[in-house]
């Protein structure tokens, strides 16, 4: 018994003469690369153009601020608990008088490190992270490092720049 | 004297353009080649050295005489260098019969625009390229490798094969002009009477052994990556590879400007003795001359259109078709052109000849179907 019917026994009689004679073959293959000739090409010459990848593409870290421009994360290890590649490393502090328009919680980071060698991406940081400080842009990605010392990215390179916010497609 | 000297020295300019000519045109072939093989395939193609990657040619020069230049320990060392020498050589000779152009006249003393004008012009052709396996031979013999071996044995047989039907084909060429100089079967041509309307036939024979004799694509079994690593040149590196890339290039534009003169008019083209009469013979020639490199160069043109349509034939297949197929088609092409001179209809003849040939395939075929299913 046939698993399904529709299985179909292909026939290949013998060739005919158009097809023994390859000219015919020959000259409908050539009309089709000439027509690709024509046609335009799908590259996309990458450094300078770029595609869009979507608005949940997995890029760039960023430590988002909140409104009034102070860091919403508050040191609480859940992303580096998350982490599966083990990538990220923080240092807790906590804060003073005074600095209540840089951090928003009673907790801070005081060094937050992402080891971009280590990093592969998932989004499980931002899954985990209860404050919503901690995103993967969809618009930037990691660039090329040369040499191991570039590879570990301090707050510096993480925290939000609020001339030029992060927004997602979707959020307001 | 100095007669001779004159003619000397204009030869030696006129020699020397075309050896420009046709160094140029062999290294923006390896550029427009893969501009084209991209385009066919919807690509881009090299575009980063200069505007529209035109430097490309160069960087692939700097590139090959930067790289090692490996002679294998176990190699006849002066035939490993000879085999690139040779194939480069060959393909740089046939140039000297195509005739470029017509005469042309500078301070009274005229001058023809062809390297010699031998009287045995087509058959120094078939020389040279009957020459130019040698250089893949040897470098493949040289090479102590199987591989290489191989690939130089399938160059040789090949061109064996396929140079039979061409001569054949060119037979019927010297039947419509009497002689084998080629700048007495472009002359024939003049005016519009080119020999592609009383040999459409012979026209695709030549065509195909064309491809065959420049081991191209789908006839590129001397290099056959998937069976032979790289063919006669596995073991070639830097600019020694390079010479033999550059030498089928070479060929290329070679064989598209004998297909030109032999069938195509040469350097004629509408309107000659209008532009002649108008600004004067010399300006006429001139531009017959650019009329014939373009010529040859869309005939480089479908070279690479076919190489970047067509897989390669296998081995067997290759012979068959140059034993059984291109020899009888050519023999038959020869008695349809000798026909037509006879009855002095050779356009007639040409296109009778086609269409005898295409009905009787097809009775042919209806028989022989019949027969299988009684």
């Amino acid at each position: 018994m046939k698993l399904s019917n529709k299985t179909k026994v292909l026939e290949q009689g013998e060739m005919t003469l158009a097809e023994r004679m390859y000219l015919p073959a020959i000259v409908g293959g050539m009309a089709t690369t000439l027509k690709h000739f024509f046609s335009k090409p799908v590259t996309i010459r990458y450094p300078e153009q770029q595609r869009y990848l979507g608005p949940i593409y997995r890029g760039h870290h960023i430590l988002k601020k909140d409104e009034q421009g102070a860091e919403r994360c508050t040191a609480c290890g859940l992303c580096a608990v998350a982490c599966p590649a083990e990538a990220i490393s923080m240092v807790a502090e906590e804060r003073k008088k005074g600095e209540e328009h840089l951090y928003r919680e009673e907790k801070y980071a005081k060094v937050y490190e992402i080891n971009m060698l280590r990093c592969i991406f998932c989004g499980l940081c931002e899954e985990a992270c209860p404050k919503e400080a901690i995103f993967l842009r969809h618009d930037k990605m990691v660039p090329v490092f040369n040499t191991r010392d570039e590879v570990i990215y301090g707050k510096d390179k993480l925290v939000e720049n609020m001339d030029q916010r992060y927004l997602r497609d979707g959020w307001k | 004297m100095e007669l001779l000297n004159d003619v000397f020295t204009a030869k030696a300019i006129f020699i020397g353009i075309v050896f420009a000519i046709t160094l140029g045109v062999a290294a923006y072939s390896t550029y427009f080649e893969r501009k084209i093989a991209a385009f066919m395939q919807d690509r881009i193609g090299p575009d980063r050295a200069g505007p529209f990657g035109i430097l490309q040619p160069l960087a692939d020069a700097v590139k090959m005489f930067m790289k090692e230049d490996f002679i294998p320990a176990n190699s006849n060392k002066w035939l490993f260098i000879a085999g690139p020498c040779l194939s480069m050589l060959t393909a740089l000779m046939t140039s000297a019969v195509v005739p470029f152009g017509d005469t042309v006249t500078i301070s009274g003393v005229t001058f023809d625009l062809q390297g010699i004008d031998v009287n045995i012009g087509i058959l120094w052709v078939f020389g040279i390229v009957s020459l130019g396996v040698y250089g893949i031979l040897v470098g493949g013999w040289a090479s102590n490798n199987k591989y290489s071996l191989l690939g130089a044995i399938r160059a040789a047989s090949q061109n064996i094969s396929y140079e039979l039907a061409m001569g054949m084909s060119i037979i019927a060429i010297l039947m419509l002009s009497g002689s084998l100089s080629t700048k007495a079967i472009v002359e024939t041509q003049q005016a519009g009477h080119w020999n592609i309307l009383q040999q459409p036939l012979g026209f695709v024979i030549f065509l195909i052994c064309a491809f065959a004799e420049c081991n191209r694509t789908p006839f590129d079994l001397p290099e056959c990556e998937t069976e032979l690593i790289g063919g006669y040149h596995t073991e070639y590196s830097s600019m020694k590879l390079g010479f033999y890339l550059f030498a089928e290039y070479i060929n290329m534009f070679i064989s598209g400007a004998v297909m030109a003169t032999l069938f195509f008019g040469g350097y004629d083209y509408p309107g000659y003795a209008y532009i002649a009469a108008q600004l004067g013979s010399n300006a006429a020639t001139f531009i017959g001359m650019g009329a014939l490199i373009g010529k040859a160069l869309l005939f480089v043109f479908v070279f690479m259109w076919v190489r970047w349509t067509l897989p390669r034939f296998r081995y067997d297949q290759l012979m068959g078709l140059g034993w059984t197929g291109l020899i009888p088609l050519s023999m038959f092409n020869v008695v349809v052109t000798g026909f037509g001179i006879l009855i002095d209809q050779p356009i007639l003849a040409g296109v009778g000849g086609i269409v005898i040939l295409l009905v009787g395939l097809i009775v042919n075929d209806a028989l022989s179907r019949k027969k299988k299913i009684a």
